[in-house]
């Protein structure tokens, strides 16, 4: 059933979130410490684990798909009530501050893929 | 008038399912027909939703753009964290936990290198504006990390409202910045595998941002963004109220 890769997905993202707030909690940080991502892991793993034995059905993999298909109309609609106004008209110090770091940034992605792909893979 | 205003906003979501398929239908037909599928049409999509936003805020004078337009009021629970995140973590059905494995150490260097060229370039920037004083440079360069991590950073130094609202203003620019942008030049910087796209992730921090803008460029590099930035806005958070700000302030 459908509703069963849906719940499966609902509980990765549970426990991925919690994981994320109490580690928060722990460190002694006011945000989220990567809840998406261990949800992220969560779901890989337990899905490899479940689908090698047999406990996935087609029907409830579709529970999961729709929501990744989803994704691109959950953009946009952010983006569609992302705060625009403020971030053009705050003046030049936020569009420096907002746009130059991210082209330093940009720069230095070629770089560390030189310095971090490791030859096996090749 | 009034039955058909109270109706859409008591259907908020349902409202916003169809208002969101209008614009990604529009986005597909201007990047078919208009940009000869030049620019994708996730990518026009958004766009389009960029400026409708703006448009909305212009008109409204509210910080959650088409949302604050009563009807369209349920475009901030589709777009907002809840179903953004969970939208996230089901994209990485199709990921491959051995490219994570193989790249969790670029990812993280990335994740570090990230938040400390954000946090220098928005404090040096924010510097070059006037401010000497090293909690408002800070809240500042966090601004630049993430709009999350200025304002968490601002309040742990208790810096002025003013300047906390600038470096949530640099982080909303940051993310769109970075929403526009990711597909003009990920060209250029070899953003076409996973390898490339978990120290993406963790160089541009916004999740918001890489999210958006790994969607215009290649959805099947989305789970290996966000995975990394997903991490970044607490490393922001952990990093610049406490060693960056105390290194500043040595500095100064």
């Amino acid at each position: 059933m459908v509703i069963y890769g849906v719940s499966f997905l609902g509980a990765c993202y549970i426990l991925g979130q919690l994981l994320g707030e109490f580690l928060a909690k722990w460190i002694g940080v006011k945000a989220n410490v990567g809840g998406v991502g261990f949800a992220m892991l969560f779901l890989i793993l337990a899905h490899d684990y479940f689908n090698k034995r047999n406990f996935f059905s087609a029907e409830a993999e579709k529970g999961i798909l729709f929501w990744s298909q989803m994704y691109i109309p959950v953009i946009v609609a952010m983006s569609a009530t992302q705060n625009v106004v403020v971030a053009l008209d705050s003046g030049l110090l936020a569009i420096f501050a907002g746009v130059i770091p991210v082209f330093m940034c940009f720069a230095c992605i070629p770089l560390l893929v030189k310095l971090t792909k490791s030859p096996s893979i090749d | 008038m009034e039955i058909l205003l109270n109706f859409f906003e008591k259907n908020g979501l349902i409202v916003a399912f169809v208002a969101v398929g209008v614009i990604s239908y529009l986005g597909f037909l201007i990047s078919k027909y208009v940009l000869n599928n030049k620019i994708p049409g996730a990518a026009v999509s958004i766009l389009l939703g960029l400026i409708v936003a703006y448009f909305s805020g212009l008109h409204t004078g509210g910080s959650k753009g088409i949302a604050d337009i009563s009807i369209f009021s349920g475009m901030s629970l589709l777009g907002g964290s809840m179903f953004r995140d969970f939208a996230i973590v089901s994209t990485a059905m199709g990921a491959s936990f051995m490219l994570i494995r193989q790249t969790g150490l670029a990812g993280a260097i990335a994740l570090v290198l990230g938040t400390t060229v954000s946090f220098v370039g928005g404090s040096v920037i924010a510097m070059f504006f006037g401010y000497h004083d090293a909690k408002s440079i800070a809240t500042i360069g966090a601004g630049a990390c993430t709009f999350i991590v200025g304002p968490v950073t601002g309040a742990a130094l208790q810096a002025s409202s003013e300047v906390i609202a600038l470096s949530i203003a640099t982080g909303v620019v940051k993310s769109i910045f970075v929403t526009i942008s990711t597909p003009f030049i990920a060209p250029y910087i070899g953003l076409n595998n996973a390898h490339s796209a978990m120290i993406y992730g963790g160089m541009m921090s916004t999740t918001s941002g890489v999210s958006a803008g790994l969607a215009a460029t290649d959805t099947k590099l989305v789970p290996y963004g966000a995975l990394t930035a997903t991490f970044a806005t607490g490393m922001g958070c952990l990093l610049c109220p406490s060693v960056f700000y105390l290194i500043l302030e040595k500095i100064l």
